[in-house]
């Protein structure tokens, strides 16, 4: 927060009192309720940021030159907030995971019961995690590819912050029972609104950046950037319409009735999966992928192609969720079909990525953060094409309500989603904080092969218990009964549940070796020495001066 | 006109339909315009710039 003029500095100090002056009428109104927690953290967290914008106020000016290089001081901030909701997330994941097999871990309390854990794993890891690493990496990408400085220098930090304040206020809600109900969209009413403001803040800032650009075309990573961002506040503000009991009250009700309100979420759910999970994701593989193999793409054009595929086929795939159901027959044949033709602009950005390291192979073999990235192109791959077969009626039939769908969602998440933002990071850290390398090679090589193995084993156990589980609930003995009661399928997952458990510890060590080497870059590996031909004596000397802590 | 369940349904199955040709045929031209080839060109060769910082 350094390089914040003084009329920044006043502005984000008067959103800050505006915000901790909401977070104490929230305390007040709802002091009998769950809202009234939120409110107290509220206030906390504004009070803390305020602290830090008042203790370095009457540090030097900022330095004039700045505006003539990137901005990344958020980038940096937000490099550590996805390392820590990640390790957080994976945490209370692998937790969850141990209660399926050793029921007594939730200790018989509350807030550690299963269904409050889930939530917050999947909030933990989806939007703690994956949202801090889209936002950190949009940040990098849409400066370097537009040759342009953040528009300015409060918004992203207002998004960075404010980003987060909301998953702090839906996953603490969520282990005192506060939730909507809906997968994916627990998080209660104040929470989503909060979110809206983030996010139009977020779209403007990316707006006005590209608008600053000196490339003529815009690249193609910056689309889906772009079409994440304006698609998931869509999807938010539709799914998220709901009346709450009282403004003192933390629970209300959503103004979709019936099947209506399904179909509403299922819409919302599984192009959450599409516009967060993939095609910001797919942003990074369109940017990290090349520079890492200091490659170009493999044909950009296909790269077009492919985007307005995706993002064209996934708004109408979300009712596959719901086969079998009241939903009217057309809808889910609509769904299903969208889902199967989803495969072609799937595998065509899958393809491109893996046809761009054509001639490359052997920096996939030494380098492990290629590896990452190659390793992520496959596993989309893997992914997508089991999520259309999966959509497929009678497959689902079969599938359904098995652990088969939680293998597909894990080989989605951990193959493709987080081993791409780990290329990524392992990428953007040391041009971010100008190191010429990681702290250690071996440790990225570790965390590599903890990552895989915890995801094979992971989704290989979901695998075999998903489809064991739907065989047992479909098998009649000659009398036309059930043959298995619904215990003992539970007891034929136990061996899986337990594998499940390992496979995501493997993960999550992983996650914290990658933690302890990021850390260690930052604070051990020497600066590169940078490269200022193109820059005046006088520039460089500037430069010189203002090189120190980071934040 | 009331909006019905087969307002909806025809809707979705006749205009949806050629509504997404429609797009598919736009998309196809834009990418394939032989102008826009060296557009895209400098694009996919352009981020491979060891070059870091904003241009004035």
């Amino acid at each position: 927060m350094g390089q914040l003029t003084t009329r920044e500095r006043d502005l984000a100090a008067a959103i800050l009192l505006v915000l901790a002056i909401v977070g104490i009428a929230m305390a007040a109104a709802g002091r009998f309720d769950p809202i009234g927690v939120h409110g107290a953290i509220v206030l906390l967290y504004s009070l803390g940021l305020l602290y830090l914008i008042m203790s370095s106020s009457f540090g030097p000016p900022p330095d004039p030159s700045r505006i003539s290089r990137y901005y990344d001081d958020p980038i940096k901030v937000g490099v550590w907030f996805t390392l820590l909701w990640a390790i957080f997330g994976m945490f209370i994941g692998v937790w969850a995971a141990a209660q399926l097999a050793w029921p007594s871990l939730n200790f018989d309390t509350a807030w550690a019961s299963f269904g409050r854990i889930r939530p917050a794993h999947t909030t933990g890891v989806i939007f703690g995690f994956g949202g801090n690493a889209l936002i950190t990496t949009s940040f990098h990408v849409v400066q370097r590819t537009s040759r342009a400085r953040l528009a300015d220098q409060l918004s992203p930090w207002f998004v960075l912050f404010g980003y987060n304040l909301f998953c702090i206020v839906a996953v603490t809600g969520y282990f005192m029972g506060v939730t909507q109900s809906k997968e994916y969209a627990e998080a209660e009413w104040y929470a989503d609104l909060w979110l809206v403001i983030v996010w139009v803040t977020y779209f403007v800032l990316y707006i006005r950046t590209l608008a600053r650009r000196r490339e003529p075309h815009i690249y193609v990573a910056n689309w889906y950037y772009l079409a994440f961002i304006v698609v998931v506040a869509i999807l938010h503000i539709i799914n998220n319409l709901t009346v709450p009991v009282s403004l003192g009250h933390a629970k209300s009700y959503t103004i979709w009735p019936g099947v209506q309100d399904s179909m509403v979420q299922w819409w919302y759910g599984h192009n959450a999966v599409a516009f967060f999970l993939t095609a910001g994701f797919l942003a990074m593989l369109y940017y990290y992928l090349p520079k890492r193999a200091e490659r170009p793409i493999f044909s950009y054009r296909l790269s077009i192609l492919s985007f307005w595929g995706i993002t064209f086929f996934y708004m109408w795939a979300g009712s596959h969720h719901l086969h079998y159901t009241a939903l009217p027959h057309w809808v889910q044949n609509l769904g299903m079909t969208f889902s199967v033709m989803l495969l072609v602009p799937s595998w065509a950005s899958a393809g491109n990525a893996l046809l761009t390291l054509n001639g490359a192979w052997h920096k996939v073999r030494d380098d492990a953060t290629l590896r990452f990235i190659m390793m992520a192109a496959f596993f989309y791959g893997l992914s997508t094409f089991e999520g259309s077969f999966l959509a497929v009626r009678p497959v689902n039939s079969l599938s359904h309500y098995t652990d088969w769908t939680v293998g597909h969602v894990h080989a989605g998440a951990l193959g493709w989603v987080a081993l791409i933002t780990y290329g990524s990071l392992y990428t953007l850290v040391p041009a971010i904080w100008k190191r010429e390398r990681m702290y250690s090679a071996a440790l990225v090589e570790v965390h590599f092969w903890l990552a895989f193995a915890g995801t094979v084993i992971y989704v290989f156990a979901m695998w075999n218990s998903g489809i064991i589980q739907g065989l047992m609930w479909r098998t009649y003995t000659g009398e036309g009964t059930l043959a298995y009661s619904f215990v003992d399928s539970l007891v034929a997952m136990y061996p899986y549940y337990i594998a499940r458990a390992f496979g995501g510890l493997l993960f999550l060590i992983g996650a914290v070796v990658a933690t302890y080497n990021i850390w260690m870059t930052v604070r051990g590996v020497p600066a590169l020495a940078e490269r200022h031909e193109d820059v005046p004596v006088a520039a460089h000397l500037a430069d010189g001066a203002a090189t120190g802590p980071a934040e | 006109m009331d909006v019905t369940h087969a307002t909806l349904v025809e809707a979705a199955k006749s205009w949806g339909l050629f509504y997404l040709i429609g797009f598919s045929i736009c998309v196809i031209i834009y990418t394939f315009w032989p102008a826009n080839r060296e557009l895209f060109d400098r694009a996919k060769k352009g981020i491979l710039d060891k070059d870091d910082q904003p241009w004035t």
